[in-house]
């Protein structure tokens, strides 16, 4: 993976070189501002239904292991 | 009566509405042909029982549809071609698929795909690859693979997928059908499992232009649960132009003899005839800055990649792997276990170009180029209305032919990448037959049209009146004439 990696940036590379000065960076193509929606409350997801899905639920929560190392 | 298979999906819907076909058996028929999949091409299929319930329409008289399974559906596996979301049921439905459902379109399963949407032929799924219908020994393309494959193959009157930098049109171009991606904020991404947020976009998978415009229609919309959502003004009315007088479309002067096959050129040039067979114009115009698409798409999609898929961490949903140990470990085991090859390729390219010391070398230029894409697009619709090209440099390839080249496989997306950086729609339509570099039967070849930000109307009027143009009327197996 280290040599396609490689062969990927070399080929990304490319756009290094570009003289970009002064050219205004993209982040989202429709000229979209301050999208607000009203603020009501709806309701969310039951808590059971949350749980549904994780690996390990427990007394109504999310069980993971402990960031500490033993 | 023909064959209900044999009708298009606005055919059979116009039937459906006019009592002349039963709503019941005609999605029975389809379940019947989904269930003869061998092209692996379904992850899931309505068989009836408690899942199919979940997500079933009050009345059907839209034509049941394939979906790619990157969309939610409640209490229906919805992988995203990834083993780290296994047996994942969601507990929502996309907005997307919602809408299809309110239409009256049931679902008639979820397809397969390229892990998290990152591939060009469909061998990242961790389900297998797809076979392309046309000759089961090459890629549907990517990564829409499935949806693609099921329309083109007989095994869905219809599909819906997901395009980030070519994957609805590449894989409708390579299975020969259309392939609609629209305008950035014309549907909802609410529910769709993220890969590139800034470039995803929800569209349809058809054989004709007018079952794209049909499908655009029901899809289109803001919805308050994506705030990039913004719909297309006035919606989508079903086309209907005869001719293409009066419209100038244009080719850009960089596209290059070595940049694709001599098959692929000579349907090009045909179909370039047949718009001034049409009353329409050819010009040149200049997209200096698209020959670095590749490059831009390669920084901010994978960067884009690298945070979305933080989210899969073995705590909430998805798969755990590795639970024994301490947090860290979890994480590390759960990924390792639950990513494919390209999607931790993508990762460690993304993190790497947002890492600090290379953030502004890498993200913060390739967005700049992105606004030069973008900038040489409004250019060149200053003079011409649409801009057209290949879909694809080459026809469908052989599996395994460039799963040991990632970089070759990226450059696959070479016309597609463009658009979806300036975030406008293009449409790819099956414009003739071309035989493989190498040699073997022929197979499909795509023409490309691309138009400003928002105008879909005005590019489906003109692919239509192309399509009935150009009269493609090839199906896998040789099978001539719908």
């Amino acid at each position: 993976m280290v040599g396609e990696l490689s062969g990927i940036l070399e080929h990304v590379d490319r756009i290094g070189n570009l003289d970009l000065e002064g050219v205004e960076p993209t982040s989202h193509v429709v000229a979209l501002e301050n999208v607000l929606r009203p603020d009501e409350p709806r309701p969310s997801l039951p808590r059971d239904v949350a749980l549904a899905s994780a690996p390990d639920p427990q007394d109504g929560a999310f069980r993971a292991p402990s960031p500490q190392a033993e | 009566m023909t064959d209900v298979l044999d009708l298009t999906a606005l055919e059979a819907h116009e039937a459906m509405v006019a009592g002349d076909l039963g709503a019941e058996e005609y999605t029975a028929a389809w379940r019947e042909a989904a269930a003869g999949d061998e092209l692996n091409a379904y992850l899931w299929r309505d068989q009836g029982g408690e899942e199919a319930a979940a997500i079933a329409v009050e009345r059907d008289c839209v034509a049941p549809i394939a979906v790619k399974d990157i969309f939610t559906t409640e209490g229906v596996p919805t992988t995203a071609g990834s083993r780290i979301l296994e047996g994942y049921r969601p507990p929502y439905t996309s907005t997307a698929v919602r809408k299809l459902l309110e239409a009256g379109a049931p679902v008639l399963g979820k397809t397969n795909m390229d892990e998290f949407a990152m591939g060009s032929s469909n061998e990242n799924s961790a389900y297998g690859p797809v076979l392309n219908p046309w000759d089961r020994e090459r890629v549907p393309g990517g990564s829409s693979g499935g949806s693609a494959a099921v329309v083109a193959g007989g095994l869905a009157p219809w599909a819906i997928g997901t395009d980030t930098g070519g994957s609805i049109r590449q894989p409708a171009a390579f299975c020969g059908i259309v392939g609609l991606k629209p305008t950035y904020g014309a549907i909802s991404r609410y529910g769709m499992i993220a890969f590139a947020s800034s470039l995803d976009q929800c569209g349809p998978l058809t054989r004709t232009v007018s079952d794209a415009a049909l499908l655009l229609g029901v899809l289109q919309g803001k919805d308050p649960c994506d705030s990039t959502s913004v719909g297309i003004d006035g919606g989508i009315a079903l086309p209907g132009r005869e001719d293409l007088s009066g419209l100038r479309f244009g080719v850009p002067a960089e596209l290059r003899g070595d940049d694709y096959d001599s098959g692929v050129r000579a349907v090009f040039e045909q179909t370039l005839r047949k718009i001034e067979d049409l009353g329409g114009e050819i010009a040149e115009v200049s997209l200096p800055s698209s020959e670095h698409g590749i490059s831009a798409y390669y920084v901010i999609a994978p960067a884009e990649a690298s945070s979305n898929l933080a989210r899969y961490d073995g705590v909430r949903y998805g798969m755990r792997a590795g639970g024994d140990g301490d947090l860290i470990e979890m994480y590390e085991t759960t990924r390792s276990e639950g990513f494919g090859p390209e999607v931790k390729r993508r990762i460690m390219l993304g993190t790497y170009a947002l890492s600090s010391g290379y953030y502004e070398a890498y993200y913060g230029q390739a967005q700049k180029v992105r606004t030069r894409i973008a900038e040489d697009f409004s250019g060149a619709f200053g003079s011409v209305d649409f801009v057209v090209t290949p879909t694809a440099p080459s026809v469908a390839f052989k599996l395994g032919e460039k799963t040991d080249d990632p970089l070759a496989m990226y450059l696959n997306d070479f016309f597609t990448v463009p658009m979806s950086l300036a975030g406008i729609p293009a449409i790819s339509i099956p414009a003739g037959l071309a035989e493989p570099e190498g040699g073997g039967p022929q197979l499909p070849v795509g023409f490309q049209i691309a138009s400003p930000a928002f105008s879909e109307q005005k590019l489906l009027d003109a692919a239509y009146a192309l399509e009935q143009g150009i009269g493609f009327g090839a199906r896998p197996g040789g099978v001539a004439g719908a």
